[in-house]
């Protein structure tokens, strides 16, 4: 329907968030690029040159880069089952006839809502805290002595918190879903004799597995970023139990002042959330509607 | 088998769905609840539900501390600005990829989509270097570009999503009643955009608001907005309890309003309208 | 006022020839119905006139000057759309006076064209309304109320009631009929449905993959179809067409027969009733007639036939027509 005058205004438009997002992508990634191959501190500013992949070498090297780049993926990994498992659960529950849908939906959408730093100190200050904790006091109330959630189970804990920030979000993009599944598909069902869980396995899965497969894409984009939650809690730690591949780069960055290495470390991320998103695009990426 | 639904089997439901969404709730509640407690009845165990003495002093603290209301200005303005830069630039690029799409367009799409997918701590040395350099850094005018720049994939397809539903026709009606480009514009297009728009600018200002990266690395103590406060300052050596509780409920509340209402802009947007 | 010529008019899309080339006359004053199945071009052409596509060669004059490349707006030409395309946010009353507001009439003028178009369309009580609270026929007139008020060269009509039901249609159509009668301006109307062409035009062309098979009166294309695709969609039952021996009989590669020119009763031919449909006006045999393949009869009244019993049946003198190896009418 575009004729040519509205051709040309078309391309002038689309120009600047293009232009922006090139610039966006190509100068900093080069930066990256070009810092990751030489040596510079910012505390000794003057001993600089190239080292080539010293920097890259020590990553690989490094204890540390293989305990961030599994808990980078127990992250991931231990979120997006817990979000999605729990969340087509929820739905499917939601959906239900049940009295007060509308407010319900507000209490369980209202954690993604929470700030990651706020989510994170109140998990930390007003329910993991070992002595004013609400948990600590429950396990006391048992008879127990209060577990020491974050300096114990770390990870285990950091999921927790982070599952509990994401679960709303894959519950109400299924339970959109869900609701525009057209009910007469089910009521046929019904009517050739289908037990409910024949109907949710062969007609309520099927229809539920592009929202689930969006809610996957989605999730992982996020979650390969996660740092406010860990910044507030652990700070990486104790050690390196909590540290991911972005909190260590963080660390090399801004607290060791090692511009070098946190660069080489950048581009080893950029790699890796490339390598998940060609996956993800290539099993996941067709089901978006463009 | 009969096709309505017990009251036995509603009330079941409705229970356990209660039941789950309480517990989902629960923390926001405890946080909003410990807000209003004395520091004493805020630790003291076993933990008070009902605590004797309610006060607001919790809330007055927190805000006469010298810099709590100045985080809260910088989240404002963040957010905000952040939001309606985003707008400017993307609102042309949305309009043309919806109403006069090229062979490309869809390629294009898909590439702005492929741009949010890199990690932010791949160009976290650039931005750092380069807002130190350009003296952007602790500025709320850098963090309202980098913010921008890492929303505006989500703001260009959101917009593209809302803009592909005003029915082609009804412009192309606004042309033949001999409306130039701009009339069509101002009298028929952004009207009918109008909603798309408030949609995207709603969920954008969350976004920006909770965003947890550039808001910490980027910053130190003058631009700092409460992302970067609580971060920084939760420890319990900073803030008791009662108070931290205060601040945090502030932190929260305006965005957990907003986005109570905009579920609906939630599911399209951060789904880049592959769920409507 | 209102002739438009086409010529040699070409559009592709990429390497989609769309219509291959188009000439046509349209006088001042004519109702002229774009007709032909889903696909054939009818509203790309009645695009190109209005200027919503760009003709990828050939040349649109309206009024005798060349208005291939100007803008829909400067063409003259008011357009109903499809859907109708009403401004959802704008009262009736907005949308009818949109085009007078976009020509820069004075507040008092536009409310006067809008109050009369409203008289004759029968919409002045809903003048505040939004589309939104308007039934579908309501709709429709916003729709021609808005194209009215324009005092166009001519009427562009885009399907305008396929998305009514069947009773409103009727209705709609002898309406539009009257308007035409009353405004005298040029009018071309795109539908798929050969009733409304056969009822509503002056002229007819007949579209078939973007090319013009015939243009004429509604009863030249009944009586004279030049070839056999304008002779199968013309005329509701379809007309029944014999190829083989029995078309070789009366010299041609086909021939063909109208439901209704043949009698039942006597005649050449001989079939067994598969279907029979009894109107009380009208009856509707389907008929195998072995050879001869399925032939559809409409015979008048009431013929007492039903299923299984065998016929005789023959086309009524001078009705056969003769269609060569090329599919073109003999005659």
């Amino acid at each position: 329907m575009s004729t040519q005058s509205t051709r040309a205004a078309a391309r002038l438009m689309v120009a600047p968030s293009v232009i922006l997002l090139l610039i966006w992508m190509i100068v900093p990634l080069a930066m990256t690029i070009y810092f990751s191959f030489r040596l510079y501190r910012l505390l000794s500013p003057d001993r600089t040159g190239w080292v080539g992949f010293n920097n890259y070498v020590w990553f690989f090297n490094s204890p540390d880069f293989w305990v961030a780049i599994v808990n980078t993926l127990l992250l991931v990994g231990g979120v997006l089952v817990i979000t999605v498992v729990l969340g087509v659960l929820i739905a499917l529950l939601i959906d239900q006839p049940i009295w007060g849908q509308g407010p319900l939906r507000i209490l369980v959408i209202s954690p993604f809502f929470v700030m990651p730093p706020v989510a994170a100190s109140i998990w930390e200050n007003l329910f993991m805290h070992p002595q004013n904790g609400l948990l600590a006091a429950v396990s006391r109330g048992f008879g127990y002595d209060p577990i020491l959630y974050l300096e114990s189970y770390p990870m285990a804990s950091l999921i927790f918190i982070v599952s509990w920030e994401w679960l709303p979000f894959a519950t109400l993009i299924l339970l959109t879903a869900l609701q525009s599944m057209s009910s007469e598909q089910l009521e046929a069902a019904e009517m050739d004799g289908a037990s409910a869980l024949s109907r949710f396995r062969y007609l309520v899965l099927p229809h539920l597995s592009r929202a689930i497969t969006v809610v996957i894409l989605i999730q992982t984009i996020f979650l390969l970023g996660i740092f406010g939650e860990i910044f507030t809690t652990t700070q990486g730690g104790p050690g390196n139990a909590s540290t991911t591949l972005p909190y260590m780069i963080y660390k090399q960055a801004l607290i060791a002042k090692d511009i070098g290495r946190a660069a080489a470390g950048g581009i080893i991320a950029v790699i890796l959330a490339n390598i998940v998103a060609i996956f993800l695009m290539r099993g996941i990426g067709k089901h978006l509607d463009a | 088998m009969a096709r309505t639904v017990t009251t036995q089997r509603k009330v079941a439901y409705t229970l356990a769905a209660w039941a789950v969404g309480l517990v989902i709730f629960f923390p926001v509640f405890w946080t909003i609840l410990t807000s209003f407690k004395t520091e004493a009845s805020a630790v003291a165990s076993p933990p008070e539900f009902l605590a004797a003495d309610w006060t607001l002093e919790n809330y007055a603290d927190v805000w006469s501390r010298s810099d709590y209301p100045r985080f809260f200005w910088n989240s404002v303005v963040i957010s905000i600005g952040s939001t309606l830069l985003g707008l400017a630039i993307a609102i042309p690029a949305a309009w043309s990829m919806a109403f006069a799409p090229g062979k490309r367009t869809k390629d294009l799409l898909m590439w702005m989509l492929s741009t949010k997918m890199m990690p932010a701590v791949g160009v976290l040395i650039p931005m750092y270097l380069l807002f130190q350099w350009t003296g952007l850094f602790d500025t709320r005018i850098g963090l309202i570009l980098a913010l921008m720049l890492m929303n505006l994939p989500i703001i260009v397809w959101m917009l593209y999503t809302y803009f592909k539903e005003i029915p082609a026709e009804i412009l192309e009606a606004a042309r033949m009643d001999g409306a130039s480009l701009r009339n069509e514009i101002i009298y028929v297009l952004t009207p009918m955009a109008i909603p798309g728009i408030a949609s995207t600018m709603l969920l954008n200002i969350i976004l920006a608001w909770n965003e947890a990266f550039w808001t910490i690395t980027l910053t130190t103590v003058d631009a700092a907005p409460l992302s970067a406060f609580i971060a920084s300052f939760s420890a319990p050596q900073g803030l008791f309890y009662a108070k931290l509780s205060a601040a945090s409920t502030m932190a929260i509340a305006p965005i957990l309003i907003v986005g109570w209402f905009s579920q609906k802009q939630l599911v399209r947007g951060l789904t880049f309208g592959a769920v409507k | 006022m209102g002739q438009i010529t086409l010529k040699q008019v070409r559009k592709s899309f990429g390497d989609v020839h769309v219509i291959p080339g188009v000439d046509l006359d349209i006088l001042d004053g004519e109702f002229v119905v774009f007709v032909g199945p889903s696909g054939c071009g009818k509203s790309t052409l009645l695009r190109l006139i209005a200027g919503l596509e760009d003709t990828t060669s050939g040349i649109i004059a309206i009024d005798g000057k060349d208005a291939t490349s100007l803008p829909p707006a400067k063409r003259g030409l008011a357009m109903v759309f499809q859907s109708y395309a009403l401004y959802p946010h704008m009262t009736v009353r907005k949308n009818i006076a949109f085009p007078l507001k976009m020509a820069g009439m004075s507040e008092a003028d536009q409310a006067r064209k809008v109050d009369a178009a409203a008289k004759v369309l029968n919409l002045s009580s809903y003048l505040d309304r939004r589309p939104g609270q308007l039934s579908g026929g309501q709709r429709q007139r916003v729709a021609i109320g808005r194209a009215i008020v324009r005092e166009p060269a001519a009427f562009l009509f885009d399907e305008p009631l396929s998305n009514l039901d069947a009773s409103l249609r009727v209705t709609m159509r002898q309406e539009i009929t009257e308007l035409h009668q009353t405004l005298k301006t040029t009018m071309i109307y795109v539908t798929h449905d050969q009733v409304e062409a056969m009822t509503m035009a002056d002229k007819i062309v007949v579209l078939n993959a973007g090319r013009v098979e015939q243009v004429g009166s509604p009863l030249q294309l009944y009586n004279h179809p030049d070839n056999l695709f304008v002779a199968g969609f013309i005329g509701s039952p379809k007309m029944n067409l014999i190829a083989g021996a029995e078309a070789a009989q009366h010299g041609a590669t086909t021939i063909g027969v109208r439901p209704e020119h043949i009698e039942v009763g006597t005649g050449p031919w001989s079939g067994i009733v598969a279907l029979a449909e009894h109107l009380g006006s009208d009856t509707f045999l389907k008929v195998n007639a072995g050879d001869l393949g399925t032939m559809t009869v409409r015979a008048s009244g009431e013929v007492r036939v039903n299923y299984g019993d065998r016929i005789q049946f023959g086309p009524q003198a001078g009705k056969i027509h003769r269609f060569g190896p090329d599919g073109k009418n003999m005659a």
